[in-house]
């Protein structure tokens, strides 16, 4: 019994419950076995496949965004696209060096990152206070809850003629405008990541005898984090939505009133190189918060891509 | 609604010495639903009580009344202020690490010494800065043990914490929970719906059955006896029989 004659017993077997089967179900299997095969994946840390998984994405996520732009490149200078209807990369470079050297620049984007970090200060400090108080306290709920809502659902920049109207047209209503795009998402983002802490572990913390400022020390407030860091990269793009709002309609200075200033002189080229200044800023925003996410939120056991 | 939380064993001058649990005409409303109805029951300091039922029977219920997390409809619970509870999921809170897990209800300089004291006796003192999420389940649970144990209570309440461990840890989980239990000297409450779980532990074994407890089965048998031997078997037929009658009514 032990001696190779057994093999073709074995297969007579495997032939008799194949002609058993249903022959449309033995074709499927066929073609995607029942069985898999897991072997070890070391092969991954070696340098040749780090080479062509660079190649593969040379970038990381702004290889496609180079993709484009190279695109966009030669659909320029092949004459696909009209000058007078979109700049080549080239040309709002080129531009951006031009008005750099001419001194006009620089004082416009330091004027309009002043405007948008006072009001991202203002606007996060007041949300993350008034957040932090709403979702511990029932009050701060009462106190807080039904204008921020309010402020949530009128747009942001059905407010700006009400800002000038109150501030003036000086920087004041631009940096409030600002804050107020900042604070309300940050707001509404932290007071549902601290309702959001599982009641469970609420439960367990009371239940070993934690007091009420050690749950809101160590549960609280880490449990609210991720939350909170939604909130941010809300509030960081709604900032530079405040910013481009305030400073294209009343300004006399700042990248927004460039923009302007090159629409009423048909600049195509400086238009966009506004719009460029405009997304560098969210990706660098985007990038502070990743950041902040890898260093803050190490202990999360998530979902990180395949 | 009387709920007191005296009988402390340091002054342990609001009960009669012995005593670390008295329950008395305990009910407990959901709806219209009785899930304790007039429910008596007295545990001695450092006793080891097996709750058993079948699920639904009340027995959590019961054990968050003891744990001061629920309040009764009507009767009174007394129970010592220095008490835990083990959980049935872990609830660790997975941004702290493992050492900062079991200080949460602990206060004072010297919080990490102990912390690292009790990591110690649960065998997982090279775990002590590890994330949660990098536990297993069995490790999980022993670092809630530990948490409970930490504030050296007079009374650990355990609501089925071994019920989703595999045989071979919730045995461990078991000489572990015998060890401590010599070590600390709490009275343990522990619930659960395993009958083998409650001969292994017990003192006494309490079966639930409607709102109430059913019947009592002191346990007095040596390690050996509690493995095998007609005693145990006899024991086993006899709670298996007394659930089957609790859920049969169910």
């Amino acid at each position: 019994m032990s001696s190779p004659t057994e093999a073709p017993v074995g297969e007579s077997a495997g032939a008799h419950t194949r002609t058993a089967t249903d022959p449309d179900r033995s074709l499927a299997r066929s073609r995607s076995p029942a069985m898999e095969t897991f072997t070890s994946t070391a092969w991954r840390r070696g340098s040749a496949y780090r080479v062509l998984a660079r190649l593969r994405s040379p970038l990381g996520v702004y290889t496609v965004p180079l993709v484009v732009l190279v695109l966009w490149q030669l659909a320029s200078s092949s004459g696909w696209i009209a000058p007078e209807f979109a700049a080549s990369p080239v040309q709002i470079y080129s531009s951006a060096v031009g008005l750099w050297r001419a001194g006009l620049l620089g004082p416009d984007l330091a004027i309009s990152l002043t405007r948008a970090g006072a009001g991202l200060a203002l606007g996060l400090a007041v949300g993350i206070l008034a957040g932090t108080v709403a979702g511990l306290w029932r009050a701060g709920e009462q106190a807080f809850n039904g204008v921020v809502q309010i402020l949530n659902t009128v747009p942001l920049l059905a407010l700006l003629p009400l800002m000038i109207v109150w501030f003036g047209i000086g920087e004041e209503s631009k940096v409030l405008l600002i804050a107020l795009g900042a604070g309300v998402p940050i707001y509404l983002n932290l007071f549902a990541a601290i309702r959001g802490v599982d009641r469970g572990l609420i439960e367990m913390a009371v239940a070993a005898g934690a007091g009420r400022w050690r749950l809101i020390r160590r549960l609280l407030l880490p449990g609210a984090l991720p939350g909170l860091l939604v909130g941010l990269r809300f509030a960081l793009a709604y900032s530079v939505l405040g910013l481009v709002a305030a400073e294209q309609i009343n300004a006399d200075s700042g990248v927004g009133f460039m923009i302007s200033q090159a629409q009423t002189y048909e600049r195509v080229d400086e238009i966009y190189l506004g719009i460029v200044i405009y997304a560098v800023l969210g990706l660098l925003a985007d990038q502070i918060v990743r950041v902040l996410e890898r260093a803050l939120l190490t202990w999360r056991p998530t979902y990180q891509g395949s | 609604m009387v709920a007191t939380r005296d009988g402390d064993r340091l002054d342990g001058t609001a009960e009669p010495a012995g005593v670390s649990v008295r329950a008395e005409h305990v009910t407990r409303r959901f709806g219209d639903r009785a899930v304790l109805d007039d429910l008596r029951i007295q545990i001695r300091a450092s006793e080891f009580v097996v709750l058993l039922g079948p699920s639904g029977c009340g027995k959590t219920t019961l054990l968050r009344l003891l744990g001061g997390l629920d309040r009764p409809d009507s009767g009174t619970v007394t129970v010592p202020r220095a008490r835990a509870i083990v959980f049935q999921g872990a609830r660790l809170l997975p941004w702290q690490r493992v050492w900062q897990n079991v200080t949460i209800g602990l206060r004072g300089r010297d919080a990490k010494r102990i912390a690292l004291a009790v990591l110690d006796e649960v065998g997982l003192r090279a775990r002590t800065h590890a994330w949660p999420k990098t536990l297993s389940g069995g490790e999980a649970q022993r670092v809630a043990l530990a948490r409970a144990l930490v504030a050296d209570p007079a009374l650990v309440l355990l609501d089925e914490p071994f019920a989703a461990l595999d045989a071979i840890t919730r045995a461990r989980m078991h000489d572990l929970v015998r060890a401590l239990r010599y070590r600390h000297n709490a009275a343990m409450l522990l619930v659960t719906h395993d009958v083998d779980e409650a001969i292994a532990l017990a003192d006494r074994i309490l079966v639930m059955r409607d709102g109430r407890i059913g019947s009592e089965h002191p346990v007095a048998l040596d390690a050996a006896e509690r493995v095998r031997g007609y005693a145990r078997e006899r024991l086993r037929s006899d709670l298996l029989t007394e659930i089957g009658i609790a859920t049969g009514q169910h």
